[in-house]
């Protein structure tokens, strides 16, 4: 995720203080882990330098949290962009758990062994996932929802290889 | 819309019906089956009218006419015939002893030449029975080698038992009723009967009562497998084709099944015919040949039934949206109207009306009149039932589960609902208004005869010329008679009977032993020499008249060549009461016994012999009609009995009883068969049901009231309609009208016994779908 | 063997087969009361009828299955119809409700099956249909409502009977996702509430992560993920 362009998206609204970019970013997206004030300020510094935000004022005390930043049109126009963007679609190729399939059928452990309990562990973390799910909000459970799909989809292929287990052991270990 | 579009729509739906697989086939073949049991009833019942008067034509065809005040002179082409007709275990044999007079003598229809004297051409029936190991007495009475079979042409029935027998001297015993010369076979004078109007009626409300289940039944045959249709339908939509061209479709398969069950209905009938020509109902059996349906009628059933399928179909689905996605029964369907419902049973009533108290004296009833306003009344009660079901059902209260279950069911399709019961209601209305009509009648028709069965059961008169001591003696000594009573009657009268101007007055004489004449009168003392005037009787008034000790009366002579014999009455003639005989009568006139009787006027009366038989003897009738043709060929002693029927009223009884049993057969079968269909369509949520601890009675009993529930409606309104439709036919013979509740009662219990019997034998099939099977998706 | 400890349901051994066809080859099983059990496994592997025999409505051909320490090889098919109307409850993925009853009516069908007065299991079936949200719909058929509506008020018609054991046979299956999980959770929070083991078979792993623990069958043989790991 560019921690850069979802600031910048919150400075949108309006001049923020570091210390608020923080907290509304914690609140908003940082679900799984809020931000440090370092990586605020270091990512507000190269918006600064890249001229994407400008300073609007300084509190007395000093510090970087003490700043309040402003947008500026190049910044809306960079949100604005990657916004335009589609993410590259992640294909995982080179999967750990494909690479454990394949050794425990080349070293004649039980491959399906293998799957099973790391089916039994997706498992567990989808049942996390939904508990927070039902106890969340609505973004807490759009959240949930995307990690839950994504195991999901991690074990439509585990149900798959499961069923191939026969054919892949013919395929590496043969020749 | 094209004819050609319609053709091929239909053309279409032809083919969909035959390229369903194999359930689609099933549906078929069940429509066909239904259809064709139709069509072969419609064709039997069109086939009747001719069979009985092919029958007619054959009886009429070789009577023997013996009636004729003078009989022909003897010629080289005539014959004297005579009449042995007999009867063996209650079946009526009927005889014929025949002398040709010469070569050129006429046959009866069906023999090819006469047989000698000793020989005897035979029914194929009587053949068999001959040949049989029970008939040994039969072959006692007919004594004569079988030279040859009388064809079909000469026979009214495959069952009939006839014969003609060569015999001699025949010529002496002619006398213009039993025995006669003929020159010719077949009615010399034919009369056309006139119809009795009250027996016409009977049988055209029998026909029109037994076809319109048939109607209405094939009417549901042809939609069989209405709900699987329509989700076929809806994929027809799918693709593209319009509202109207898959209702032409639709109607297209229905004709399929119905075409397959004419084809069917053909086959039925044939195999039908065949089994009529083997069966024999009531002593009426016929030939196949005889039921050869009327072409016209028979063509009119191959169009009209394929006509009525497309019909009904096009009919069933007005109220149906036919979506692309599913099939919608119109929301809210309207609710049913009462006025136009009620408007045909009450226009039938007023066919009738006109008629009411015609009677039998004023001539024929008008047939259209009475058809329309029969069938007018029976197809109320179709539209009737439906409107009654579905404001009857909407207003059930709660009950148990399973009432809760069946009464919402019918709540939410009422109409098919009564379409199940529609042609049970109809035969039922039918059969009521029938049976009451019957029942009505009854007293015209049976006669009694007054006789009393206790004291004598049969009776025959002895041969002129005959000693009557002597014959009474063969047949007390005949095994299974108990005892003989024997009185010998003639006339006295008070001038000579040959005279111009005959006796002004005449009375009775009955000559018998003490013993036998104390059957008739009260005597106080008898011995032989006695004489007794008879006071008591109702009609002969004479007799105390003519009861004057020296008068002298004449004997009435027994045959045109007889002498004038008198008998004057003895001085010590006394007073007696009749009492009622053997025969149910009060006599008059003279009892004499033997040695009172001049032995001149021995020839001047008649044997009568009353035989009263020892019922533990089981063949006793035959012994007694064997020893009564061995005195005299020509005897055939009756049988008695307290009442007589008339034969017509008879077979239209045993007619409806027989189609009302078919129909309503015919009517559980096709509930059946929807029956199962329902519960197929219901497997899945009948598994669930049953998977949440419903109890299997709780859905039998649903069943069960999802069909009771209608039909105790479908019932109470056949018995309305059947009664008030057999009222006013009471009412238009001009009889009394009394309801006959058993037979009400009755037929309505057959009804419920069918729908009992559909619900017990759709038990099984309905628990089998109740396993848990029908849960597994996989 | 004996069940479990503690455990409210538990099946040992379990043989069913039809014809040729092995569906169960020797299945275990075991719940708690409260317990939410998934039983996944790819179609065909022989889930649904491990719940088919664990609710007594098909009888395994070997094997045992204890029901609150009660054999139930040993009850009479009247006894487990009994068991069935009183102690568990059933929802199916399809064709479970009464199309010519209204929905408060299919509610309450389960309690007047037990013989509760018309009048009061409609009470009940209101109260349960309340919880579910659907009981707008009380006056509806189920050919008017939508899936998810009927699947709430086919959960409702399972709960309405107080059961101990909820039966659960791919319950989402005909639904989308959003339905589907709101009727996961209407269904795993009364069951909670009150106490009842559900014991649901699914094929899909969100609808199984609404269990406490999943079993996987395949080739007719479960394995116990929990006590596997």
């Amino acid at each position: 995720m560019s921690i850069g362009h979802t600031l910048l998206g919150l400075l949108e609204s309006g001049p923020r203080h570091g210390y608020d970019l923080k907290r509304a970013f914690d609140e908003k997206f940082g679900h799984d882990r809020p931000l440090h004030y370092g990586q605020v300020y270091s990512t507000m510094s190269r918006l600064l330098k890249h001229g994407f935000v400008e300073v609007d004022g300084i509190e007395a005390g000093g510090g970087p949290e003490r700043k309040r930043y402003a947008i500026t049109d190049a910044g809306i126009t960079d949100v604005e962009q990657w916004l335009a963007t589609p993410e590259k679609p992640e294909p995982y190729l080179q999967s750990t758990l494909y690479t454990k399939v394949v050794l425990a059928l080349l070293t004649h452990r039980d491959a399906a062994d293998v799957l099973d309990t790391q089916r039994a562990e997706h498992l567990r973390s989808m049942r996390i996932l939904t508990d927070r799910k039902r106890k969340g909000d609505l973004a807490d459970q759009l959240i949930c929802d995307h990690a839950l799909f994504h195991l999901e989809a991690d074990l439509r292929w585990l149900e798959l290889t499961a069923a191939r287990l026969e054919k892949l052991r013919e395929a590496v270990v043969a020749p | 819309m094209s004819p050609g579009g319609w053709a091929r729509d239909l053309r279409m739906g032809l083919r969909f019906a035959f390229s369903g697989g194999r359930e689609g086939w099933l549906r078929v073949t069940l429509t066909a089956v239904g259809v064709g049991l139709g069509v072969a009833l419609l064709l039997l019942s069109t086939a009747l009218p001719n069979a009985l008067s092919v029958r007619d034509h054959r009886e009429k065809a070789r009577s023997d006419y013996t009636y004729a005040p003078t009989p022909p002179p003897r010629g080289d082409d005539t014959l004297v015939i005579a009449d042995t007709n007999t009867t063996f275990h209650d079946k009526d044999v009927r005889g014929r002893l025949v002398e040709p007079e010469g070569p050129k003598a006429p046959l009866p229809p069906g023999v090819d030449r006469y047989p000698a004297r000793g020989e005897m051409v035979v029914s194929p029936a009587l053949e068999r029975l001959l040949r049989s190991d029970d008939a040994a007495l039969l072959r006692q009475r007919l004594p004569y080698k079988v030279v040859g079979t009388i064809h079909e042409s000469g026979l009214i029935g495959s069952h009939e038992l006839a014969y003609y027998a060569g015999a001699s001297g025949l010529a002496d015993r002619i006398d213009g009723s039993q025995v006669a010369r003929l020159k010719e076979y077949g009615s010399p004078n034919p009369v056309a009967e006139r119809a009795d109007p009250v027996l016409m009626l009977l049988n055209l409300v029998v026909i029109v009562v037994l076809l319109m289940p048939v109607a209405v039944f094939i009417a549901a045959a042809v939609r069989v497998g209405g709900e699987r249709r329509d989700r076929r339908l809806a994929a027809l939509r799918l693709v593209g084709s319009d509202s109207a061209m898959t209702r032409r479709i639709a109607a297209g398969e229905a004709l399929a099944g119905a075409l397959l069950g004419l084809v069917l209905g053909a086959g039925f009938f044939w195999v039908g015919r065949e089994v009529a020509g083997s069966v024999e109902v009531m002593g009426v059996s016929v030939f196949p040949s005889y039921l050869n349906p009327s072409p016209l009628l028979a063509a009119l059933v191959a169009v009209a039934v394929p006509a009525a399928a497309v019909l009904v179909t096009l009919l069933a689905l007005r109220g149906v949206v036919i979506e692309p996605l599913g099939v919608v029964r119109t929301a809210k369907p309207a609710r049913r109207r009462l006025w136009w419902r009620l408007l045909m049973p009450v226009a039938g009533l007023a066919l009738l009306a006109p008629m009411i108290g015609k009677g039998r004296g004023n001539g024929d009833f008008n047939q259209y009149l009475v058809t329309g306003g029969v069938l007018l009344l029976l197809v109320g009660v179709t539209a009737l039932l439906p409107w009654l079901v579905e404001t009857v059902v909407a207003r059930l209260g709660s009950g148990g589960v399973a009432w809760q279950l069946a009464v919402r069911r019918l709540q939410l399709s009422s109409g098919t609902a009564a379409r199940m019961v529609n042609g049970i209601a109809v035969a039922v209305a039918g059969a009521i208004a029938l049976q009451m009509l019957f029942a009505g009648v009854d007293a015209d028709y049976t006669k009694d005869t007054g006789k009393d069965v206790q004291r004598a059961q049969m009776q025959l008169s002895v041969p002129d010329g005959r000693s009557v001591t002597a014959e009474s003696a063969r047949f007390t000594a005949t095994k299974g008679v108990r005892r003989v009573i024997a009185l010998s009657e003639g006339s006295l009268g008070d001038a000579a009977w040959g005279a111009e101007s005959g006796p002004e007055k005449s009375t009775q004489v009955t000559v018998g032993t003490c013993a036998a004449l104390r059957e008739v009168a009260a005597l106080p003392t008898c011995r032989d020499g006695d004489v007794f005037a008879l006071s008591g009787s109702e009609y002969d008034q004479d007799a105390t008249a003519l009861a004057t000790p020296g008068r002298v009366l004449h004997f009435s002579p027994r045959s045109d060549e007889g002498t004038d014999v008198t008998w004057t009455v003895p001085a010590g003639v006394r007073r007696a009461d009749s009492v009622v005989d053997p025969t149910g009568m009060r006599r008059g006139g003279f009892l004499l016994t033997p040695s009172a009787l001049p032995a001149k006027a021995a020839a001047q009366v008649g044997g009568q012999l009353y035989l009263s038989l020892d019922p533990a003897v089981p063949d006793a009738a035959e012994y007694v009609r064997n020893v009564a043709v061995s005195m005299d060929p020509l005897q055939n002693p009756s049988v008695w009995s307290a009442t007589e029927r008339s034969r017509g009223y008879d077979s239209i009884r045993t007619g409806l009883l027989v189609g009302a049993v078919c129909v309503l057969a015919l009517i559980g079968a096709s509930l059946l068969v929807s029956q199962l269909e329902q519960l197929r369509e219901r497997r899945k949520l009948l598994s669930s049901l049953v998977a949440f601890g419903t109890r299997r009675r709780t859905l039998s009993l649903s069943v069960l009231w999802q069909t009771a529930i209608p039909i105790t409606l479908g019932l109470l309104l056949a018995m309305a309609v059947g009664l008030a439709l057999g009222a006013v036919l009471l009412r238009m013979t001009g009889t009394a009208v009394t309801v006959d509740w058993t037979s009400v009662l009755s037929m309505s219990g057959a009804g419920a016994g069918v729908v009992l019997a559909v619900t017990l034998l759709s038990l099984p099939p309905l628990l089998r779908l109740m396993r848990p099977d029908g849960l597994r998706t996989e | 063997m004996i069940a479990p400890a503690g455990s409210l349901l538990a099946a040992h051994d379990l043989r069913k087969a039809y014809g040729p066809t092995v569906a169960l080859d020797g299945a275990e099983f075991s719940i708690h009361p409260g317990e939410v059990v998934a039983i996944m496994g790819p179609s065909g592997s022989g889930k649904s009828t491990l719940l088919h025999c664990l609710a007594g409505i098909v009888p395994p051909d070997s094997g045992s299955i204890t029901y609150d320490g009660r054999e139930m090889a040993t009850m009479t098919d009247a006894q487990r119809s009994a068991l069935r109307r009183s102690e568990f409850g059933f929802v199916f993925q399809f064709g479970q409700l009464v199309p010519e009853l209204t929905c408060v009516e299919n509610v309450a069908l389960p309690l007047r099956l037990n013989g509760t007065s018309r009048k009061e299991a409609e009470r009940a079936a209101l109260g349960w249909m309340q919880r579910l949200e659907v009981d707008d719909l009380r006056g509806k058929r189920p050919g008017e409502v939508s899936g998810g509506q009927g699947q709430r008020v086919a959960v409702a018609r399972a709960l309405v009977t107080g059961p101990r054991v909820l039966f659960a046979d791919e319950p989402t299956g005909a639904l989308d996702s959003l339905n589907g999980e709101r009727v996961m959770e209407l269904l795993t929070d009364a069951a909670r509430s009150t106490n009842a083991a559900v014991v649901l078979v699914t094929h899909e792993a969100r609808v199984a992560a609404y269990s406490d623990r999943e079993i996987v069958v395949r080739d007719g043989r479960s394995r116990d993920m929990e006590r596997a790991v």
